[in-house]
């Protein structure tokens, strides 16, 4: 057992508790996982030194390092997780809920799926107890401790419970799977929160899985989710993936996602974020075997201070693969976004076709966007393209509004809305897409100051 | 440009069987420095220049800093290099023989070198209507058309010289647009630079010929510090061009030059490279590391155009920049950088958008062969105060062969919401169609490609002065040879 940094005595004293209190029962090869990753963390710690660090050039994480943050203990009221929960019902033949509260499953709100049609879908600390699924070769699979960034080993080395989602080869039957991590308020007098929700999907051969990934807690407190998710897209299956990330004002949220994609498989991603204080998307797509197809949304909204960083990478490692990456953010008041994303090519990776853009919307003064959008490019026959825009809407376009009698703020609200359209447009179920239009627009800010007015 | 510069390669004086024409040495007696690098050195420089109590203060302020930092060059370029022994490089290597005090003062050796390559030096080439300063290794040897520009109050002379003869003018711009805290390379150069070309073009005046610097690394395990200064007084126009080569050695060599531009209210600074320094040879063994830091301040209403060509060096390092300083300036930024065998580039620009209504354009071509490595790195940053900036981007690569890279990393940073940023890029090997279709009609498949990539850069080499654009094409021919069929 490494000894702890004196900076994070307090993880080190929760991940102690842990390993000796609930997680003492777990299996050898988890307990392994987990030492193996603290011992990870406390060499890494947080990224805060970015000192040519690109991966971290434009956000600082130091808010995040400074607060001695308390693992939740999942001991929340019915009632008061309910609420803070999403409301939308999705539905369908085959839909199966896991809400999480502070880091674990709340049996009362979830339902889950026990295996017997080919679908297993539930908690990770009773898949593991029950060994139904072999997990040690899965968990960690995707999300190796590798990078020197920290919070995939410090996720790792709190891995109690999470979401364990398996789909059978074969099983061609839409499923649809509906993730719920739920922080809930500080008692009063006790450190603020931290939860490191894990989240493994298993998607089979030719299966067809729909996964929604939501993050929430309370609108003014301060917590941290430390969130990792890993999904593995079987040879022919097709995922559709949803992230809500919409985590309260004050809260730090870094999320890391791994996906791993196997022959003639298709994923399609949709993140959304709005609202944290501090929030990082780092997510990577293997496009590990020939045939693959992937495609990334994503749309950001900021206001006031808040700072989202998304970080979104595809690996072209094999030929034939092809990939699509739009993300579109809207910035308003001192709030500012990053986007870095890298679109790597293999050599040998032949005829690859990537496309990958970034868009941003600027609605004040004070807000501010850092776009970094690269390609890494090192077979020749393969078709890349990169595009990014930042600005304001073109004085062109809102004239021909007002002109058909539209005062400028409506006119303005029509544009931003239109904007946004784009990416909530590619959500399929449609209670998902309405709420998240509802969302959305709602939290459009109501200005229309900047608009073509550049003198 | 009645001689061409594109000249047979000397077989014999090579050290290395490369195919490289420029790869010939020069057999001149030359005056070391010790190697490495101390306080003692960067004294010794500043006595052998004869140079005032500031400068001497100015270079040992840089290299105390250049400590600070450890050895620790910057590291997040894409090139991969072992270690440099800083202390193992001669920091100053000069022709010996003193100063001439015109042309025919000049060792004739040193004349035939540059006849070689074909740098017109005499005045018999003044149809040429280019006016050159060479610089080989450290010391500037010759400058032509001095009278012409006189009659203009131009001033284009080697900037050891501007210091003895227009003091004043250096101490008020030498480290204003790059100063010697820059970075790592810049503040290197900053301690120890030998010697580079300063022009200055007075209020109004259009400078009547085209400068050119031709710049050479003559001495084995020399660094070569360069230092270029050019200022633009308002309402005026210069363009100048400056050219490099090196012999063809088994060791690399270190080039960390700087160029500071500053382009006062309305006038308007043109700056044309093409770099050929010695690329390595088939096995990247040898040739030229090139850090260079290149930088423009453009105040009202100003412009300041880059344009480069870059086929040589082993290791390209180098972003020239334009800070868009007053309202209304202008930077644009054209760029062709080709890689073959072994060489990497990690090319490309900064616009830093100050003053309103400001406009930049970048374009960059980008061509991989061999197992060459390109990046494009290039930085947009609008401040809060750029209301109304404008930028344009497109970067293109052009892959020929399947071990080579094409990357392109752009930073686009925007603190202001009326700024307008358009970045596209694109990434593609050369259309079979198109090879297809050019030898259909008879050309071999080497003459295809040629003509293909040769279109491909056209943009950027309309943006040369003729001759260099001519030069241009040929050295994108000859630093493609061996990379099709």
């Amino acid at each position: 057992m490494t000894l702890a940094p004196a900076k994070y005595a307090h993880y080190f004293a929760d991940f102690q508790a842990l390993s000796q209190g609930p997680g003492a029962g777990a299996p050898p090869w988890l307990k392994t996982i987990r030492d193996n990753a603290w011992s990870r963390f406390s060499e890494t710690g947080f990224p805060t030194a970015r000192r040519g660090n690109e991966r971290w050039k434009y956000s600082n994480v130091g808010p995040i390092a400074k607060i001695d943050f308390g693992l939740a203990s999942g001991a929340a009221p019915v009632n008061a997780s309910k609420a803070l929960a999403p409301e939308y019902q999705l539905d369908g033949p085959a839909v199966y809920r896991l809400v999480f509260v502070d880091g674990r499953l709340h049996s009362g709100l979830s339902s889950p799926a026990n295996g017997s049609n080919g679908v297993r879908a539930d908690s990770l600390a009773t898949t593991v107890a029950d060994g139904s699924f072999d997990l040690e070769a899965r968990i960690g699979n995707y999300a190796p401790l590798d990078d020197d960034d920290g919070f995939v080993a410090l996720n790792t080395a709190f891995l109690h419970d999470g979401a364990s989602v398996h789909v059978a080869d074969g099983h061609s039957e839409k499923v649809v799977i509906h993730l719920s991590y739920v922080t809930t308020e500080t008692a009063i007098d006790s450190a603020p929160k931290v939860t490191h929700p894990r989240t493994l999907v298993v998607a089979g051969r030719n299966s067809d899985v729909t996964v929604v990934e939501s993050y929430t807690g309370p609108q003014d407190e301060v917590y941290f989710t430390n969130a990792v998710t890993e999904i593995s897209v079987g040879e022919g299956a097709k995922v559709d993936h949803y992230r809500l990330l919409l985590d309260g004002a004050k809260a730090f949220h870094v999320g890391t996602s791994r996906v791993n994609q196997e022959k003639d498989s298709s994923f399609s991603s949709a993140s959304f974020a709005l609202g944290t204080a501090l929030a990082r998307n780092d997510f990577e797509v293997l496009l590990d075997a020939s045939g693959a197809y992937c495609s990334l949304n994503g749309l950001y909204l900021t206001t006031d201070n808040q700072h989202i960083d998304n970080l979104i990478s595809i690996d072209h490692a094999q030929p034939n693969c092809t990939s699509r990456l739009n993300y579109k953010g809207i910035l308003d008041g001192k709030s500012r976004a990053v986007f870095g994303g890298e679109v790597m090519v293999r050599r040998d990776a032949q005829k690859s076709d990537a496309q990958q853009t970034d868009k941003n919307l600027i609605l004040s003064h004070s807000a501010e966007v850092n776009s970094k959008p690269s390609l890494m490019i090192y077979a020749d026959d393969v078709k890349c393209s990169h595009g990014a825009t930042a600005g304001h809407i073109d004085a062109d376009t809102l004239f021909y509004l007002r002109s058909r009698g539209l005062d400028l703020d409506a006119a303005s609200r029509m544009l931003i809305h239109a904007f946004a359209g784009e990416i909530i447009s590619t959500v399929k179920p449609e209670p998902l897409r309405e709420y998240l239009d509802t969302l959305f627009s709602a939290a459009i800010p109501d200005k229309s100051l900047p608009f073509g007015i550049t003198r | 440009m009645t001689t061409s510069r594109v000249i047979s390669r000397n077989a014999t004086s090579s050290e290395l069987d490369a195919d490289y024409k420029w790869g010939f040495t020069i057999d001149i007696e030359s005056d070391l420095a010790p190697k490495g690098l101390n306080e003692d050195i960067v004294r010794l420089i500043s006595a052998k220049k004869e140079e005032p109590e500031w400068l001497l203060e100015w270079r040992l302020n840089a290299f105390r800093h250049w400590l600070k930092l450890k050895f620790q060059a910057p590291k997040w370029a894409n090139v991969e290099y072992p270690p440099i022994d800083y202390q193992d490089i001669y920091y100053y290597a000069a022709p010996k023989s003193d100063a001439p005090k015109s042309l025919d003062e000049v060792n004739p050796e040193i004349l035939e070198a540059f006849e070689k390559l074909g740098i017109p030096l005499q005045e018999r080439e003044r149809l040429a209507g280019v006016a050159v300063d060479a610089v080989l290794d450290s010391v500037s040897v010759a400058t032509t058309y001095k009278a012409t520009l006189e009659k203009q109050g131009v001033i284009f002379c080697p900037i050891s010289e501007a210091v003895r003869t227009h003091p004043e003018l250096v101490q008020k711009y030498l480290g204003s647009v790059v100063p010697y805290s820059d970075n790592f390379y810049a503040t290197l150069n900053s301690a120890v630079f030998s010697d580079g070309s300063f022009v200055y073009i007075p209020k109004g005046v259009r400078c009547p010929i085209e400068l050119m610097t031709y710049f050479r690394i003559n001495q084995a395990d020399s660094g070569q510090f360069e230092r270029t200064l050019i200022i633009a007084e308002e309402g005026s126009y210069v363009s100048y061009l400056e050219g490099c080569t090196a012999p063809a050695r088994k060791t690399h060599q270190l080039h960390a030059a700087v160029v500071e531009l500053v382009a006062l209210d309305n006038s308007e600074i043109k700056y044309s490279t093409l770099q050929n320094w010695f690329p390595g040879d088939k096995d990247g063994k040898g040739g030229v590391y090139n850090f260079v830091t290149k930088r423009g301040i453009a105040h009202k209403n100003a412009k300041i155009s880059w344009t480069q060509v870059e086929t040589g060096s082993a290791i390209t390092w180098k972003y020239p920049s334009v800070i868009l300083d007053g309202d209304n300036s202008v930077g644009e930024f054209y760029s062709v950088a080709l890689v073959n065998n072994h060489q990497q580039a990690d090319t490309g620009t900064k616009m830093i958008h100050k003053g309103k209504n400001t406009r930049s354009t970048i374009v960059a071509k980008g061509i991989s062969a061999g197992q060459g490595n390109a990046t494009y790195r290039g930085l947009v940053k609008v401040l809060p105060s750029a209301n109304g900036a404008k930028n344009f981007t497109q970067c293109d690569s052009l892959l020929v062969g399947d071990k080579c890279g094409a990357h392109t990393v752009p930073y686009i940073e925007v603190k202001n919401p009326t700024a307008q940023m358009e970045h596209e890029a694109s990434t593609s090997k050369v259309s079979d169609d198109q090879l297809f279709y050019c030898q259909q009609r008879g050309m071999s498949v080497e003459d295809a490609h040629f003509m293909i990539i040769n279109g491909f850069c056209r943009g950027i080499f309309q943006e040369l002065p003729f001759e260099f654009a001519m030069e241009a094409s040929q050295l994108l021919k000859v630093s493609l040879e061996g990379a099709v069929g």
